[in-house]
């Protein structure tokens, strides 16, 4: 293990260290042209959470509605305005940037032991594009919103007098900044890492987000390209998509599926890579099967790009082609099984603490089986047929999507908040927070399944009386779900100002970030950290608590 | 949750054809099949979850952190394990796919002696049209029958979806798509739009009845007959309720794509070319010849629309019947002149 300097500091407690990245340029312009890519990672960290909020809002105004199957509290086209507003915004500005733009910036770095990326100007143009695509979807909400869904279907996306345009065009520009942030991942990854650090020597964390920015860098532009011949279409009436012009509306969902199922990918990968973070450090243990799992993301990479036609298995294309996308469906569930079972493997004989990190990481683990498990359902074709375009979709993506990746990110928040922040919040609270965000997310998205599978179709402003009781229990699974993430926030906002300043490690993690006092230093280590030839960034022996600094130290380098 | 699911699981065997926890009612064999491929991956993915679930608490419980207690060492991989873990896996997902593959594929292929509907879906509702020509707004078919249903749709991407027969189609503009089944029992069941399609795509409902043995021919007969055997007016309310006029012509004052028909009988009209009355012979030429005479302030827009005599005829008895002018006066003869000159106002 290479030295760690929280031992340097160990048992003379634990004091905020006065200059860190945070305070070290004051002022906002050093914050708006700064080039650290951990203060990028703050900035894309508060800007995808107050997206996050947002879509929140929509998506409980959608809830609302669906208390009663008439109207409830707006109109049909209000209604069908939200839940597009509700899907584009948490898709494209929350999760698809969420964890490779916020956690990813500010980790990725120092568990290379590097400075910072490979192109921090690159990095920075990546969160400006971000906040340009921003700035259209909220032109495009004050314009009267675009009532589409968030796919963007032809030629209903071609004939809606609504905004269209500019939501598009706002994706369209998001789309670079996945793709710098993408670039600037693969790089750094192959170029900056610490002398000694071989590929299998790097945190599990980084195998995902490699996996992530392949797919970003390789998918996105078809999106681009995609939402480019939309626009021609609307604006040129050119025939691309649209019967009208002579064009194919099923060519759109070929282009659309082609990047978005990988996109899935995008969002889901780096919440792999968190998870396999925090299940070790708070097991105390060495994660099980290390090459597998590093594996497993590349395959998920690779297989995602050749699953897109089983979105539409009844769109009517040929049989042929919806079979060979039906087994590449299921030969994509296997790789995320064999993480799963070695996630479990790994709390075999640990020592298992329950602090807020690891119990969202458990339950990423019980609601991403559930999510998982049921795209088994819909890989399956016939089943499919039944399933699809009902709200079974929608419990499910909400599982992989919400309990998978946004579980994930809320356990990476709290695991890395002591680094990011240099501050510990209230552990109690976090608990009790995790789990009625548990509950209320299985109250509001189980009986979805249900009402899906006996055929309430999804999209529905409407609905028959006999689907009454499951929209009633998901309504008030929402507003508990509403309730925990207003604990989380008010808690941690807290911490900011009041929190426990936090030691170098507080939870004992063997990975790079975790040797550098919280916050790091502007340049992240005070020492270029020089690894030794059996570095292992899951090694644990040696990290014992310290109770003077309330975090672990290193106490026996081997 | 566990418990519940397992719960529904042993419901779902004890109900064969009846609603149970997941799925509604099940109306032929091909929903059977389904429903059977649907508890196969539900007790597949049970086994797997509860071995997860039971496992990670298991070792929450058992290696839970404790003073002064260090993590026992154990492997960091063993590889016959993980052979193992990932093969089981890889063979039952391949018995998922088979399933799901042999059961679409069914669908995919249509028996020679399938009947053959004919669905147009626009927004917000589905036209139905039956080998006589007649064209219904329900979808009616015999019970025991291969029906088979050939889909395009007039705007955007419609999919009709018919929940207690496990099958769902897309409705695309501008090309055809394909579905059988074949029902086992009679009854009303719910048909329903699957794609998002607009402001009233919740709205975009339908029956599906299913006739029993012998009787949908006599429904089919009655129904294409309607024109003789009810009252012209409501014949042709019914026409313009099938035939599409709706969608732009209203009959409560407010001007659509089209302008309303209340009060337009017997009424002045103000052409792009010059004024008229609405008289027979004016509703006849605008219903068959549509472009000869538009009224001010509309686009031409509407299309040509194949109708018989009998049609326009009940078409224009109805017309009549939402106009003062037009209340009370027999429909029949082509020749009510005289009653149609007089100005009403």
């Amino acid at each position: 293990m290479a030295e760690s300097s929280a031992a340097v500091r160990g048992g003379a407690g634990v004091e905020y260290p006065t200059d860190n990245y945070l305070t070290h340029t004051q002022g906002l312009r050093s914050w708006l042209f700064t080039l650290d890519h951990k203060r990028i990672g703050v900035m894309y960290l508060v800007s995808v959470l107050a997206s996050f909020f947002l879509g929140g809002v929509l998506a409980l105004l959608i809830r609302t509605e669906l208390l009663t199957p008439r109207q409830t509290i707006m109109g049909a086209d209000t209604y069908n305005i939200i839940f597009t507003l509700h899907g584009a915004i948490m898709i494209f500005l929350f999760i698809i940037p969420g964890t490779p733009g916020s956690l990813g910036n500010f980790v990725l770095p120092m568990m290379l032991g590097a400075k910072d990326v490979a192109f921090p100007r690159l990095n920075l143009a990546s969160y400006y594009m971000w906040v340009i695509g921003a700035i259209f979807a909220l032109v495009a909400i004050v314009m009267g919103g675009v009532d589409t869904g968030w796919t963007f279907y032809t030629p209903y996306s071609t004939t809606t007098n609504t905004a269209v345009i500019p939501v598009v065009l706002g994706i369209f520009i998001i789309g670079f900044s996945s793709i710098f942030t993408g670039i600037n991942f693969i790089v750094t990854i192959h170029k900056l890492r610490a002398p000694g650090m071989g590929w299998f020597q790097m945190p599990l964390m980084l195998w995902g987000l490699y996996a992530t920015s392949i797919i970003q860098v390789l998918a996105t532009p078809v999106l681009g390209i995609t939402l480019l011949l939309l626009i021609a279409e609307r604006v040129l009436q050119v025939g691309i998509f649209s019967p009208a012009y002579g064009g194919d509306p099923v060519l759109f969902q070929h282009f659309f599926w082609f990047y978005s199922h990988p996109a899935v990918y995008i969002m889901i990968l780096p919440a792999m890579g968190i998870i396999s973070e925090v299940i070790p450090v708070f097991s105390h243990k060495h994660i099980f099967g290390y090459k597998a799992i590093a594996y497993s993301s590349i395959a998920i990479a690779v297989i995602s790009f050749l699953v897109w036609g089983h979105h539409m298995f009844v769109s009517g294309m040929s049989n042929m082609a919806s079979a060979i996308f039906s087994a590449l469906t299921f030969a994509v569930a296997i790789p995320s099984a064999v993480k799963v079972f070695n996630w479990v493997a790994t709390m075999y004989k640990g020592s298992i603490s329950l602090a807020t990190p690891m119990c969202y990481a458990l339950g990423f683990l019980f609601l991403f089986a559930i999510g998982g498990l049921t795209g088994l359902f819909l890989g399956s074709l016939a089943v499919d047929v039944h399933l699809t375009d009902t709200y079974f979709i929608v419990a499910h993506f909400h599982y992989v999507m919400f309990g998978g990746a946004v579980m994930a990110l809320m356990a990476g928040i709290h695991y890395w908040w002591p680094k990011i922040t240099g501050r510990m919040y209230n552990e109690r609270l976090g608990q009790i927070a995790c789990l009625l965000i548990f509950i209320g997310f299985n109250a509001t998205f189980f009986p979805q399944f249900v009402a899906g599978s006996q055929g309430m179709p999804r999209r529905y402003f409407n609905y028959p009386e006999r689907f009454t009781d499951y929209n009633v229990f998901s309504t008030i699974g929402s507003y508990l779900l509403g309730l925990g993430f207003l604990l989380v926030a008010a808690y941690l906002i807290h911490s900011l100002f009041r929190g426990r300043p936090a030691p170098a490690n507080p939870w004992g993690g063997a990975t790079l970030e975790w040797s550098t006092p919280s916050p790091p230093p502007p340049e992240n280590f005070e020492e270029e950290p020089v690894l030794g030839d059996h570095y292992d960034p899951y090694d644990y022996r040696g990290l014992v608590y310290d109770p003077r600094i309330g975090g672990y130290v290193q106490q026996h380098p081997h | 949750m566990a418990n519940m699911l397992l719960g529904t699981a042993n419901g779902s065997i004890l109900g064969q054809s009846g609603p149970t926890f997941w799925m509604p009612r099940e109306l032929s064999d091909h929903a059977s099949d389904v429903d059977w491929i649907f508890n196969y991956i539900l007790y597949v993915s049970l086994f797997f979850f509860l071995l997860i679930i039971v496992l990670m608490t298991v070792f929450v419980i058992r290696y839970r952190r404790r003073p002064g207690q260090e993590a026992l060492s154990s492997p960091t991989h063993n590889l016959p394990l993980e052979v193992l873990w990932t093969g089981v896996p890889i063979i039952l997902v391949g018995t998922m796919f088979f399933f799901g593959f042999r059961s679409y594929m069914d669908l995919g292929v249509i028996p020679l002696n399938a009947y053959e509907i004919k669905v147009t879906g626009q927004k917000w509702k589905w036209q139905f049209e039956y080998p006589t020509g007649y064209i219904d707004e329900d979808l009616h078919v015999p019970m025991d029958r291969p029906v088979q249903l050939t889909l395009t749709s007039t705007d955007v991407i419609h999919s009709l979806f018919l929940p207690n027969l496990r099958i769902k189609r897309d409705a695309v503009p501008g090309r055809y798509t394909k579905i059988w089944f074949r029902a086992s029992e009679a009854g009303e069941f719910p048909l329903m739009c699957a794609e998002y399609c607009g402001t009233r795509h919740s709205d975009m409902l339908a029956r599906l009845v299913i006739h029993p043995r012998g009787e949908f021919e006599q429904w089919l007969t009655k129904a294409s007959n309607f024109l003789a055997t009810m009252p012209p007016v409501e014949a042709g309310q019914r026409l313009y309720q099938l035939r599409g006029c709706k969608q732009c012509h209203s009959i409560d004052g407010v001007a659509g794509i089209g302008p309303s028909l209340k009060n337009l009988f017997g009424h002045p009209v103000q052409l792009q070319s010059g004024q008229t009355t609405a008289d027979e012979n004016y509703i006849r030429e605008s219903i068959l010849e549509p472009s000869s005479q538009i009224v001010a302030g509309f686009e031409p827009v509407m299309p040509r629309i194949r109708l018989s005599d009998a049609e326009v005829g009940a078409l224009i008895a109805y017309i009549k019947s939402l106009s003062e002018a037009g209340q009370g006066v027999p429909v029949g003869g082509s020749t009510t002149q005289p009653a149609a000159t007089q100005p009403a106002a």
